[in-house]
């Protein structure tokens, strides 16, 4: 009788150890087929030309329509989230009470807002273009991601600020700053790694995405030059190069996502580096 | 009024504006949605569109059902997999791991959550979906030959490899907020139970659960909105042919954020076409948000009492 | 006339990851007695009496060196069953921990956890443990309530009545009046000294006065060492040691008197 419970435990240990350990190895695995696949396609022509013949149909070139494509995009929309989300920030933390209503509903809104598939962004922001008679354009997808991101960067700049200890502002207002002072000087200091550490998460994400941008910037095979012409990204060079028959432009499918990868590896990496840091400054 | 209060006081009407604005952005996301679907809501009743699976777009008719429970189905073989997944990662990590392996973790989790979902489809298609075909499908489908197994879809690409890859994917999100959860139990209640000699699987199921179990399901049903809501892994590997009834994990599914994204480039050709796709994007919009308000609903409330 | 040994340490000392909390400290703790462990706060009483039951073990980086032998069984060593000694010994916290559920379920709990399913006896044994804690006349009303719904004074005799119920051979005590009422506080030592005729009490408590009038064996705790320790009416009216003597007479400089959570 009291040994079924022995046993039970040893069932469910394992089952845990068997759960934790699958999870690792998903990310093992991915990270292993991306590898794989995409160091046998990369070369420099891979990383500096444009595609020759068409992105769909070959012809020899490589992705950098979607490289740059995508960074610019990323840039700019992580530019544009950190306009909203940094000014949401401190007036959630400096101005408002922990606990007053409107910080509860701003918090709730964005939680919200979070949950909402990027795809939903994608329609929302063709409506928008369709209304203003705008085509698909880097300037469309741009907007389309920075509303994505706005709700990721702003939870994460959230939870910095929830670490930074309520005696700094208390010592800050002590020697007679303003709120506004308080905010500039000392708080953005003491939580600034852990809002770089946001900043790159929102970047990872966005850069990521393809529904969003589906609708809004389309695909091309050139160079970003126009905010009202097309971009290439390279979520969607992946979708759109592994959907066609011929072997060559898969390889720039599998070129792209290996690039992909490394691009939020390098974000993850950065990330949390600075947030080790946010962690040790307020023991 | 000297400068720096007039500093001051621009700095905090200007915020406040940011902040209405942010408020304000779901309805207008919904409302927007809204406005360019009405054409094809007039002269039809919300149930015919909601509840008819008959799709046709050059004949007129906008049915979703099909691929409302084409989301369903698929969002439910993900959380067969990816519940029990997390929730015992997360037990894991809070009741047994050291705090070496938690911190090995982190990014773990936070990198799974990073990957793109396109790369996630590339995964999918290379791995998931021939495991599917090979494995699984003749393994399964041959000698089950009913609900939900009988299938005569041998390509691989499969509500099931959907599902496989959409687990994955929402196993970060799902995990983390159970851990935190956990983690807000009172390490005074785990003592109590081990000091009465219960075993360490006991206390975790009958003292620790039994605080969070409210924690747990908000992170569930968090877990289910976002899987609901993914479009591009699900797109590349689930097959995506109608289906009126979901009959088998091997048949193809059909779901609605993938019915948005393929139809891009086609839906001005017919009239009507483009409303009743983003009245597919609203009716995806409000079941997110509805699962989303009550999830982090629940958990803006614990943290509440507890804080 | 010497009382049976029940929990004998020998040498023990305890690390927190790497910062010294006991030095060398060896006691012997005699049978259905009150032995009461005194000295100033963070001082390492806490650290001893959790040893007794291994529950230091869920302290991140904690090391034990030294033996402690429960009925002459060493409970240090590597195999030693854990849920089988910590059955063997209740603790009642200085806050009262009360397990997320109603009343009954409280005391049925550790019936439960050691293979107790049959409705009617779970019944009667709660039932049972509530009066041996003093507690029933108050709750047999309701006691499908939530056990948070007491008060605080309720909840450690509703922790007392759970301990109990998974009858123990040893409790201890870790200052578990110190969060309570004087009134509440009465009723618990009464308990304690009903119960000591049964079960070998290990009371650590930095209110002399409470040892005074509960302890049959005292032991003086300070900065991890066991300074002295013998019958309690000797060591409070005759203390050998300079310090233990500053210590009962109040002399001793203390900063707050309460220990840090």
């Amino acid at each position: 009788m009291t040994q079924a419970r022995f046993i039970e435990e040893k069932i469910f240990r394992g089952l845990m150890l068997a759960a934790a350990g699958m999870v690792a190895g998903s990310l093992g695995l991915i990270l292993a087929t991306v590898f794989v696949k995409g160091f046998r396609a990369l070369s420099f022509d891979m990383l500096f030309k444009t595609p020759q013949g068409g992105y769909y149909i070959g012809g020899g070139g490589g992705i950098a329509n979607a490289i740059a494509g995508s960074l610019v995009l990323g840039l700019g929309a992580t530019l544009l989230a950190l306009l909203v989300s940094l000014p949401l920030v401190f007036y959630l933390n400096v101005y408002l009470r922990r606990r007053s209503r409107l910080a509860f509903f701003i918090r709730f809104s964005l939680d919200v807002l979070w949950g909402i598939p990027s795809i939903v962004y994608g329609a929302f922001g063709f409506t928008v273009m369709v209304t203003l008679g705008l085509k698909a354009s880097l300037l469309a997808g741009t907007l389309t991601v920075g509303l994505l991101i706005i709700p990721i960067m702003a939870r994460s700049m959230d939870e910095v600020f929830k670490m930074v200890p309520p005696e700094l502002h208390e010592a800050a207002y002590a020697l007679g700053s303003t709120r506004w002072e308080a905010a500039m000087k000392v708080i953005l200091r003491q939580a600034f790694p852990g809002l770089a550490a946001a900043v790159l998460i929102a970047f990872g994400r966005g850069i990521g995405d393809a529904a969003s941008v589906l609708f809004t910037a389309s695909f091309t095979d050139a160079l970003p030059t126009s905010l009202f012409r097309p971009v290439a990204t390279l979520p969607l060079a992946i979708f759109f190069q592994l959907g066609t028959p011929f072997p060559e432009v898969q390889e720039r499918g599998y070129a792209a996502a290996l690039v992909l990868t490394l691009i939020v590896l390098a974000v993850s990496v950065l990330a949390r580096a600075l947030t080790r840091r946010v962690t040790r400054h307020s023991r | 009024m000297d400068i720096r209060q007039i500093k001051d006081a621009i700095a905090r009407r200007s915020m406040g504006l940011v902040a209405l604005g942010v408020m304000s952005a779901a309805f207008l996301v919904g409302f927007g949605l809204y406005w360019r679907a009405r054409p094809v809501l007039a002269g039809r009743r919300w149930t015919e569109i909601l509840f008819s699976a008959a799709w046709h777009p050059a004949r007129g008719e906008f049915g979703l059902g099909g691929f409302i429970l084409g989301s369903f189905w698929v969002t439910a073989i993900a959380m067969v997999i990816a519940v029990p997944l997390s929730l015992l990662t997360a037990l894991y990590l809070s009741e047994y791991a050291s705090r070496r392996t938690r911190e090995w973790s982190r990014p773990v989790v936070d990198v799974l959550a990073g990957i793109s979902p396109v790369v996630y489809g590339v995964w999918g298609m290379l791995v998931v979906v021939p495991l599917v075909r090979d494995y699984a499908m003749p393994f399964l489908s041959s000698r089950l030959k009913f609900f939900p197994f009988a299938s005569d879809n041998f390509t691989g690409f499969s509500a099931l490899a959907g599902g496989v890859v959409l687990a994955v994917m929402v196993v970060p999100i799902m995990v983390s907020v159970m851990e935190e959860i956990l983690r807000t139990v009172p390490p005074e209640i785990r003592e109590a139970s081990l000091a009465l000699g219960a075993t360490r699987w006991q206390t975790t199921k009958k003292a620790v659960l039994k605080k969070a179990w409210p924690g747990v399901v908000a992170a569930i049903i968090l877990g289910f909105s976002r899987a609901s809501g993914e479009t591009m892994a699900v797109l590349m590997v689930a097959g995506c042919a109608l289906q009126a009834v979901p009959k088998s994990i091997f048949d193809p599914a059909y779901p609605l954020p993938a019915l948005i994204a393929n139809t891009y480039g086609e839906m001005m050709s017919v009239p009507l076409y483009d409303a009743a796709i983003l009245l597919a994007a609203l009716v995806l919009f409000l079941l997110t948000v509805l699962f989303n308000a009550v999830g982090w609903g629940i958990l803006l409330r614990l943290e509440k009492r507890e804080g | 006339m010497e009382a049976r040994t029940h929990i004998r340490v020998e040498d023990l000392s305890v690390w927190y990851g790497g910062h010294p909390a006991l030095k060398d400290v060896t006691l012997s703790i005699p049978d259905k007695k009150i032995t009461a462990i005194i000295g100033p706060s963070g001082c390492g009483k806490t650290t001893l009496l959790k040893s007794f039951n291994r529950l230091i073990d869920l302290q991140e980086g904690v090391r034990m060196e030294g033996r402690i032998l429960v009925d002459d069984e060493d409970i240090t060593a590597p195999g030693a069953d854990l849920t089988r000694l910590r059955k063997k010994m209740g603790l009642l916290f200085q806050r009262p921990q009360v397990l997320p559920m109603s009343i009954f379920e409280n005391v049925a709990y550790g019936l439960r956890i050691h293979g107790e399913n049959d409705r009617l006896r779970l019944g009667e044994k709660v039932e049972h443990y509530l009066r041996m804690a003093g507690l029933w006349a108050e709750v047999r009303d309701r006691l499908a309530a939530p056990a948070a719904k007491l008060s605080i004074g309720q909840q450690q005799r509703l922790c007392l009545a759970r301990g109990l119920a998974v009858e123990p051979e040893v409790i201890l005590g870790d200052e578990p009046t110190s969060a309570l009422d004087p009134h509440s506080a009465e009723r618990i030592e009464q308990r304690f000294l009903e119960l000591k005729r049964d079960y070998t009490i290990v009371l650590v408590t930095h209110i002399l006065r409470q040892a005074r009038r509960l302890a049959d064996y005292a032991a003086f705790v300070y900065m991890g060492e066991l300074v002295e320790h013998g019958p309690a009416a000797e060591l409070f009216a005759h203390p050998k040691d300079p310090r233990t003597e500053a210590y009962i007479s109040g002399r001793f400089i203390e900063s707050t008197g309460e220990d840090p959570d």
